[in-house]
């Protein structure tokens, strides 16, 4: 069944998407991430352009975010006084992301931008994620235990100034780096249409030591409130929100997510980071190859203005 | 002298038909459909142009056989071609070209192929076909049209007509008798929406002898209107109710599928 879609401008296979929405919001329960990196490509790839793909995806991981993050809360497993932290500045790394979006946009290296940074990110943290999960893995087979955690152990960005005390968490850190994080995570979500979930997980963990009990509940709060502010901002700045699209996917990825989220719990830690480093890293691959080879068509069209 | 007068007077006459369309033929046509709906089933549609050539009097005899050429012009639009070039391994738009004010959708359609039908400057003065048809492109603060073997003007056709809104068809308009023809319009699922211009011009042995003009309007209704509307006109309140349409989803979401 077709559907015509009022701001991409063009009729889709209402089935297609749906089925898109279920499988990326399969993945993202699985993983506890908002699964952008992988729904943004996949519209591109039905013939969506970039800009409204980046713009209406950001709607649909608000959407899938909130059911997380409310499952999380009444878990009691997420941190309210981090998130809030994170959030100040992820509103206004949002906002300096869909300002470059637009004047990337005028420059016509939007795609070009979009491709780089995908290419870089994923194929960073997917590495990342590949080389830390195999080493635990190597580890358990010898009979060490995992410590991903350290008690005690500090490095530079604990001797930063304006500490602050996280009660949920249990971590006392300084203020920067928690508004770097948020800054770059709202930055990269609005211009790459990302939640930064993947991203923003190993982030907490790594540098400010959040404990997995709550760093994914606390990820989903910030991802559902840079991407809610993300799709009123892109709406109100470039008109390129399809409402009709993000329906569709948000209807799908909420279902979709409810059986991920079942799958994910069946399995182990590590092995589950390896696969998110791999489905990662070979999303990162696949934007390299398109910058790389040589493209079919040279050419191709934007339009300018009406009339 | 009065002798050459009258030969200049009888020359006239008989060039008379090639400087212009003159008055023997008169051409009545009719469209289908005057009015498209994009609606949210829309998959494209085809309109069909019907018509038929009469004598203007009813003293001048007719003048079989007639090649026919129908041009279809959509809402106009600026567009910009862009052209990708390796940079340090990476292949990235270096250059590109602005086409002002160009049709979104173009279709010349006719009963054989245009350049059979009467020659190359005709053509170019009537832009009939896509080769010749005017693009003008903007060089600087300047505007004008280039050769027709400019490599952006031929992707731009080129990857317009990948596209479907560009067309050259020399096989859509039929002569169902000597006088009576159809031509089928196609309109792709893509169409843009606005005012679209149909002319018609009508040739005898290379020359034109008459021509109609016909419009029709492509318009998108129902929730299709109301969701493209809002998001133009009002872009802060569109982004806020599909947010808060995002937090409603993933409620209920939550609700539908709580175990706990």
């Amino acid at each position: 069944m077709q559907i015509y879609l009022p701001i991409a401008d063009l009729p889709v296979n209402i089935f297609l998407v749906l089925g898109m929405g279920l499988a990326v919001g399969f993945i993202s329960g699985m993983f506890g991430i908002g699964g952008g990196f992988l729904m943004t490509p996949l519209l591109i790839f039905i013939g969506i352009s970039p800009a409204v793909a980046v713009a209406s995806v950001a709607s649909h991981i608000a959407a899938s975010s909130f059911t997380g993050a409310i499952s999380y809360w009444r878990k009691r497993a997420l941190d309210v006084a981090l998130a809030l932290m994170l959030l100040s500045a992820g509103i206004v790394g949002t906002a300096v992301g869909v300002w470059l979006f637009t004047k990337l946009r005028e420059l016509d290296q939007l795609d070009l931008m979009i491709g780089l940074s995908y290419v870089t990110l994923l194929t960073a943290v997917g590495g990342m994620m590949i080389w830390e999960s195999v080493r635990a893995e190597l580890r358990t087979r010898k009979g060490m235990p995992a410590t991903l955690r350290r008690p005690g152990s500090h490095t530079w960005l604990h001797g930063l100034p304006f500490k602050l005390r996280f009660k949920r968490s249990k971590i006392y850190v300084s203020a920067i780096p928690v508004w770097a994080i948020g800054f770059i995570i709202g930055f990269i979500g609005a211009i790459m249409g990302i939640g930064g979930g993947f991203l923003l997980v190993p982030m907490l963990i790594y540098f400010l030591r959040v404990p997995t009990a709550t760093v994914i509940g606390t990820s989903m709060v910030l991802t559902l409130v840079t991407m809610a502010s993300a799709t009123v901002m892109h709406a109100a700045t470039n008109h390129l929100v399809d409402a009709m699209l993000a329906l569709i996917l948000m209807v799908g990825g909420v279902i979709g997510a409810q059986f991920g989220v079942r799958t994910g719990q069946k399995m182990r830690g590590e092995r589950l980071r390896l696969l998110l480093g791999l489905l990662v890293f070979a999303v990162g691959l696949r934007f390299a190859y398109e910058l790389v080879v040589s493209p079919d068509d040279l050419f191709s069209l934007r339009h300018v203005r009406a009339g | 002298m009065r002798r050459i007068a009258l030969t200049a007077l009888i020359a006239l006459a008989v060039l008379a038909p090639s400087c212009g369309p003159a008055a023997a033929e008169r051409l009545v046509v009719s469209l289908s459909n005057h009015r498209v709906a994009v609606t949210s089933s829309f998959i494209g549609e085809n309109l069909v142009l019907f018509g038929t050539v009469e004598p203007d009097n009813a003293r001048t005899p007719l003048r079989p056989p007639y090649d026919l050429v129908v041009t279809v012009t959509g809402p106009r639009e600026t567009m910009r071609t862009r052209r990708k070039e390796r940079v340090l391994g990476v292949w990235i738009n270096t250059d590109s070209r602005e086409f002002v004010r160009a049709p979104s959708y173009l279709s010349i359609l006719s009963n054989r192929p245009v350049a059979e039908i009467t020659g190359q400057d005709a053509l170019r003065r009537l832009q009939l076909g896509l080769d010749n048809f005017l693009l003008p492109q903007r060089f600087g603060s300047d505007l004008g049209d280039t050769a027709r073997d400019d490599p952006f003007r031929a992707a731009f056709v080129r990857l317009e007509t990948q596209q479907g809104l560009y067309r050259e068809a020399s096989t859509a308009v039929t002569f169902l008798t000597p006088t009576v023809f159809r031509a089928a319009i196609p309109l792709p699922a893509n169409v843009p929406t606005g005012s679209y211009a149909i002319d018609v011009k009508l040739f005898a042995r290379g020359v034109q002898v008459s021509s109609a003009n016909s419009a029709l309007e492509v318009i998108k209704t129902g929730i299709e209107q109301y969701v493209a509307d809002a998001a133009h006109d009002h872009g802060l309140l569109y982004g806020l109710i599909t947010a808060l349409m995002a937090l409603l989803i993933g409620w209920f979401g939550s609700v539908v599928f709580r175990r706990d």
